[in-house]
């Protein structure tokens, strides 16, 4: 008889417990593992609660294969999933993550009433005129004059920045965070990056040199592949 | 074959109809066949600076509906034989004007005309919408203020998606002692933004509201210095290298002037 593989290993790593389940069965045989694996632990309300990142190397799980996993791996039996991990994703999927992530480089000036908006980061070769406004669900790279609105990380992302030659906006908006120009006349600035400040919660323009210091994965695709 | 310009701002009063009536004059003085049209329904004005509105009998709308034929309804100038109006209606029904019947007249006239010098509503409505159908290019007219070069900068966002030349910048009414104060736009603020080619500067003259009172435009007097810009602004459309001369007393001006008409040719 042939020796029983294990399907569902359990290892412990510097940040926490990695759950991996043998992606060349089938699912149901792993969930039945995993369900008589957890059952025998007989886990009860005094332990503490174990949390997991569950590993599924070339197997892809949709929704409701996660939400099964979710239903095993659950707060009853004193665990809980801190991320599902897998090395395959769906292509539409894939699609979508580079269109977040690419580099849209446009060149012309955007003039007052004007809105140009980009998926990913937008490298404008040009000026935004007072009036004019670029949106975009990354960065903003403007080589060239911002007078008017620059709208980055649209979708919600906080660590998205805005850079320019020469700025001088009439507001400068990250994720959900808006800035707007002071009442008086103001001289605009050179080679600076606007950024949301975590400490003083409010979005602060800093030198360019200072990005590196502050934003350490600059294109979208880093942050993504770290943070998925 | 003429060319039809049209003469645009967004923004109402910074001097469309006054450029319109003395491009248009500075081009006859050159021996150009030159038709005027005004677009500006219900507010026509380029008939009463150019000192023609007792003389109306049939308008642009009365062409469009076939009332009278294009040449009963053009108006022709006083002083020159190869400048003509064709004038706005006052009071008929705005929506009569449609970018083909535009179209259909503008090429009618370019088989006669040199040129047809277009003179736009304010706004960015039907109205602009026409008076840009049938043009072959544009001279967008600001004036050295904030809210007035942000409508320009508008209106040749708007003329960017047509098929059309880039547009051409005229700016208007400048006093060279605000602008030396910083109390108005310099010029090169303006360009700067708007980033499209000078074709000219007018000071803001005394000259243009008296000639305009009179019904003669100030371009048919030699003496004043509104009149020469606008003698040279019909210079440069024929393609003339012109240096912009207004602001003499003003050396720095001039020099930076002088090297935007360098970028054009
Ligand atoms: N260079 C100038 N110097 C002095 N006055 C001027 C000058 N240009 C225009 N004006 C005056 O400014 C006023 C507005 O000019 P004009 O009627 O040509 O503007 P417009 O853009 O056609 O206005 P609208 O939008 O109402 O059609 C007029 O009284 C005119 O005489
Ligand atoms: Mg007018």
């Amino acid at each position: 008889m042939q020796e029983k593989r294990q399907l569902i290993t359990i290892k412990g790593t510097r940040d926490g417990f990695s759950l991996f389940i043998d992606d060349s069965c089938t699912f149901d045989t792993a969930l039945k593992e995993l369900k008589e694996k957890i059952a025998a632990a007989r886990p009860n309300k005094e332990d503490p609660m174990v949390a997991v990142t569950v590993k599924t190397g070339d197997r892809y799980l949709d929704e409701v294969q996660k939400t099964q996993l979710k239903e095993i791996i659950s707060e009853e039996n004193r665990f809980t999933i801190q991320a599902i991990e897998s090395d395959v994703i769906r292509k539409a999927d894939a699609l979508q993550w580079k269109e977040e992530s690419e580099i849209k480089a446009v060149n012309r000036t955007i003039r007052s009433g004007q809105v140009l908006e980009v998926t990913g980061d937008l490298l404008l070769i040009g000026d935004i005129n007072p009036g004019g406004k670029v949106v975009s669900t990354g960065n903003i790279y403007i080589m060239g004059n911002l007078y008017g609105i620059a709208h980055a990380g649209s979708g919600m992302d906080q660590n998205a920045f805005i850079a320019a030659s020469f700025m001088k906006p009439s507001q400068l908006r990250i994720a959900d965070y808006i800035s707007r120009a002071p009442d008086y006349e103001s001289s605009g600035v050179y080679m600076e990056c606007a950024l949301i400040d975590k400490n003083e919660d409010k979005i602060i323009i800093d030198r360019l040199k200072r990005l590196s210091h502050k934003r350490d994965h600059l294109s979208s695709f880093e942050r993504r592949m770290k943070n998925g | 074959m003429g060319e039809a310009i049209v003469v645009t701002s967004g923004k109402g009063g910074v001097g469309k109809t006054t450029t319109t009536g003395n491009i248009g004059t500075a081009l006859a003085l050159m021996e150009k066949k030159v038709c005027l049209i005004d677009t500006d329904i219900g507010l026509r004005n380029l008939d009463v600076v150019m000192g023609l509105e007792n003389r109306i009998i049939y308008d642009i709308v009365d062409v469009i509906k076939g009332s009278c034929k294009l040449k009963q309804a053009l108006i022709k100038d006083k002083r020159f034989d190869y400048l003509a109006l064709l004038p706005a209606a006052q009071t008929s029904d705005k929506t009569a004007l449609t970018p083909e019947g535009m179209k259909k007249i503008i090429a009618e006239l370019k088989q006669e005309y040199d040129y047809i010098i277009i003179d736009c509503p304010a706004g960015i409505e039907q109205g602009f919408q026409n008076a840009i159908a049938g043009a072959d290019r544009a001279i967008v007219v600001t004036t050295p203020e904030k809210s007035s070069v942000r409508d320009a900068d508008r209106i040749v966002g708007l003329l960017e998606q047509e098929e059309m030349d880039p547009p051409n910048l005229v700016i208007n009414r400048i006093r060279s002692h605000m602008m030396k104060s910083g109390e108005m736009l310099d010029i090169d603020e303006i360009v700067q933004v708007l980033s499209i080619d000078l074709i000219g500067i007018v000071v803001d003259d005394e000259a243009v509201i008296k000639a305009s009172n009179d019904g003669e435009p100030v371009a048919l007097k030699s003496n004043s210095k509104a009149s020469v810009a606008y003698r040279n602004i019909a210079r440069r459309i024929l393609g003339e290298n012109v240096p912009l001369q207004s602001l003499e007393d003003e050396k720095g001006v001039l020099q930076r002037l002088k090297k935007f008409i360098g970028m054009r040719t």
